[in-house]
């Protein structure tokens, strides 16, 4: 036990090592400083962030690309914790329970207090995440070696299932979501017999759907169709925040101090279970915070606890997320998907290899989560004015901006015409889908996965001489496999029950405890056509 | 029960459970991934399934749009009301104020960036790419897209083909058209 914490240590401090190059320390620099940026503005969630930055990453290292797109992904994430206090606009599921004390307290004028405690509540947070993940990741890479592919197999569609039916909305759309995003991963050359599928005789496809087209054109393009025209100019009145207005008061710190660790422990928990995101921990904790509270009928209107508590545990569970994502290369979420994707995009394998095989990169991403955290810190501070100022972009400039970087970004991905086309297709197609009731977030994570889980699938079958039953005969894929039935049997049961009542996680926890449900973003208004 | 016309249907909607059915948003939402799995799950069998031991380049496919197809049978069942009342959810399909002009813009941002791109460069690709985009804003003046598209050209054009070497040459003339 003490010689894996020392070797931990000893990995760490090699990590420490790569994350400080300046070289790397300069890319995760930029990745904070411009994942703010754009994160702050309003409807850019970190999916979307995430995917319009990813081209940036093209021509870089490996080690430097992953530590800037880490960089980016909290720094979206803090930005839109900005938008969420200030102007009560959501981007990001998690923090829909954010606004619901944030906003509050920025009408009373505390809302600089607000951001303040929020940069120190996810510190805390994401540092007990990377702690978690030291020390967690190499155990479960020393039992994920032991994996035969039978197992893997079992483990992916237990993420997979995880990752669609506990995300938002139905789970039986989010079911279809996955099992479209593995087809859509099987278009192309068939890796082990070379013959091509679903090309439709285009020859560009061949290599398959370009995992930057088809995050673009569902984060990106859909998401620009569904918003266009209908974001409310947003309400600029509480924006006028300086540094000097987010030092919090000695109560306000001794007041968050313990809702601060509860919410890091309920994310931390959140993540162990496989696909309960971010979005479940924060409802959780806002639920938890409250219920423990004792004046419970305080919340919403501005209470400290109920700002500090929830962002806590969304970036302890984010942090916790990457555990499995990066020691199993099994992502939960989109958001993780898209990383994956990214380094894969480097021509990394992702798998219980990557800590043995590139060191660097797991070492380092982890070292640089703390660096680009203590960054995140350092930057808020002298540039919140410049934030919030970003705040009163209006989305007709944004949008079209952002149109150009997905252009461009599709473009440079393989410098090649043809995904430009693909990415409007698929844009057009994410926005029916959207319209139908579909979240297209389980498309990319069934889109990873996919090519690994049919090789791994095919070579389980070889290997078992075609007998379907390995899945249950060998006890840890048995055990996956159960997981997985209570899991279908769990949503079945909760349907029967509540036949009118809406599964969502909010339903289930904040709901429960009387919270407003939130609205996500961005904010719609009915259009009026005169102004 | 007479028959009624197509006037009066309008005029009094049904409430009969299989009417009010084919109106809901699920209805369609099973229906497109019924489609989806069949034409994946047709196309799939014409390549090689193989057998369970040694797979070929159908299966997986296949099973996945047979899947697909079940998937879609459910969801479209949710839909399924035996009481025929509505339920309070959006089931719109279009958004309230559907916005097609602007759909087209953005739709045809790409298009334009493809052909301006590889037909003129960079710049006019750039250009032609914000300029259609920002149009589709209902507030957009013709003054404010000029400016905005040419703002973001010079610095979008400096930050990708300056900074990022992505290879596509600014200005060209393939003589297209």
């Amino acid at each position: 036990m003490i010689s894996v914490i020392s070797t931990s240590l000893t990995d760490l401090w090699y990590g420490f090592g790569v994350a400080l190059e300046p070289h790397n320390l300069m890319f995760c620099f930029i990745g904070v400083l411009v994942g703010n940026m754009v994160g702050v503005l309003p409807g850019m969630g970190p999916l979307a962030t995430i995917s319009i930055l990813l081209p940036l990453t093209f021509g870089m290292k490996p080690v430097a690309a992953i530590l800037m797109l880490g960089g980016v992904m909290y720094g979206a994430q803090y930005g839109g914790a900005i938008c969420s206090i200030l102007l009560n606009l959501p981007c990001h599921p998690p923090h829909a329970v954010t606004c619901l004390d944030g906003f509050p307290m920025t009408k009373q004028g505390r809302g600089g207090v607000a951001l303040g405690l929020t940069v120190f509540a996810s510190f805390v947070g994401a540092s007990w995440g990377i702690t978690e993940m030291i020390f967690l990741s190499p155990l479960l890479v020393r039992a994920a070696l032991q994996f035969g592919p039978a197992e893997v197999c079992s483990l992916m569609l237990l993420g997979l299932l995880a990752g669609s039916t506990l995300a938002r909305g139905s789970p039986i759309k989010g079911v279809a979501m996955t099992v479209l995003g593995l087809f859509l991963g099987s278009v192309g050359t068939d890796l082990e017999t070379g013959s091509e599928r679903y090309t439709l005789g285009m020859t560009e496809l061949d290599d398959g759907i370009e995992l930057i087209a088809l995050a673009l054109g569902l984060f990106g393009i859909a998401e620009f169709m569904n918003s266009i025209n209908q974001v409310a100019a947003v309400n600029l009145k509480y924006t006028n925040i300086r540094f000097k207005d987010m030092r919090p008061t000695k109560a306000d710190l001794k007041r968050s101090f313990f809702p601060m660790w509860r919410g890091t422990i309920i994310g931390s928990l959140c993540a162990l279970i496989p696909g309960t995101g971010p979005t479940i921990a924060s409802f959780v904790a806002y639920a938890t915070e409250k219920k423990i509270s004792r004046h419970p009928e305080l919340f919403g209107t501005g209470l400290i606890e109920g700002v500090v508590c929830p962002e806590a545990a969304t970036h302890s569970s984010v942090q916790g997320d990457f555990i499995p994502t990066m020691s199993l290369g099994i992502p939960g979420d989109a958001v993780m998907a898209l990383l994956l994707g990214a380094l894969m995009i480097q021509g990394i394998v992702p798998g219980p290899q990557l800590i043995s095989q590139h060191p660097d990169i797991f070492w380092g991403l982890v070292a640089s989560f703390w660096v680009g955290n203590i960054l995140l810190v350092l930057l808020n501070v002298p540039l919140i004015g410049i934030w919030v100022k970003m705040l009163a972009i209006p989305y007709r400039y944004l949008y079209p901006s952002a149109m150009f970087f997905v252009c461009i970004g599709v473009y440079a991905a393989n410098n090649d015409f043809f995904q430009v086309g693909e990415v409007v297709v698929i844009g057009l197609f994410g926005y029916i889908l959207l319209r139908l009731g579909f979240h297209p977030a389980p498309i990319l994570l069934g889109f990873v996965l996919g090519p690994r889980f049919e090789e791994n699938f095919r070579r389980a079958m070889l290997i078992s001489r075609g007998d379907i039953g390995v899945f249950v005969e060998r006890p840890i894929s048995a055990v996956f496999i159960a997981l997985c039935v209570l899991l279908i049997g769990s949503q079945i049961y909760v349907r029967l029950r509540g036949a009118k009542t809406e599964i969502k996680p909010a339903g289930e926890t904040a709901g429960a405890s009387g919270a407003a449900p939130p609205q996500l973003a961005p904010q719609r208004v009915p259009v009026t056509p005169a102004e | 029960m007479a028959p009624k016309t197509a006037r009066e249907e309008i005029l009094r909607p049904s409430t009969s459970p299989l009417r009010e059915f084919v109106r809901k948003r699920d209805f369609y939402a099973g229906g497109l991934m019924l489609l989806f799995g069949l034409g994946i799950a047709l196309k799939g069998a014409s390549y090689r399934a193989g057998t369970l031991m040694h797979m070929g380049p159908g299966f997986l496919p296949t099973a996945l749009g047979v899947l697909l197809v079940l998937l879609g049978i459910a969801i479209a069942a949710t839909a399924y009301s035996p009481s025929g009342e509505t339920s309070k959810e959006d089931e719109r399909i279009l958004p309230e104020h559907p916005q097609w002009w602007g759909w087209f813009c953005i739709l045809m941002s790409p298009v334009l960036f493809i052909f301006f791109g590889s037909e003129f460069g960079m710049i006019p690709g750039t250009f032609a790419c914000i300029f259609i985009a920002a149009l589709g804003d209902r507030n957009a003046t013709w003054k404010g897209t000029l400016i905005l598209s040419t703002v973001v050209t010079v610095f979008g054009v400096t930050l990708f083909s300056y900074f990022l070497q992505v290879p596509m040459p600014m200005l060209t003339w393939r003589g297209g058209l």
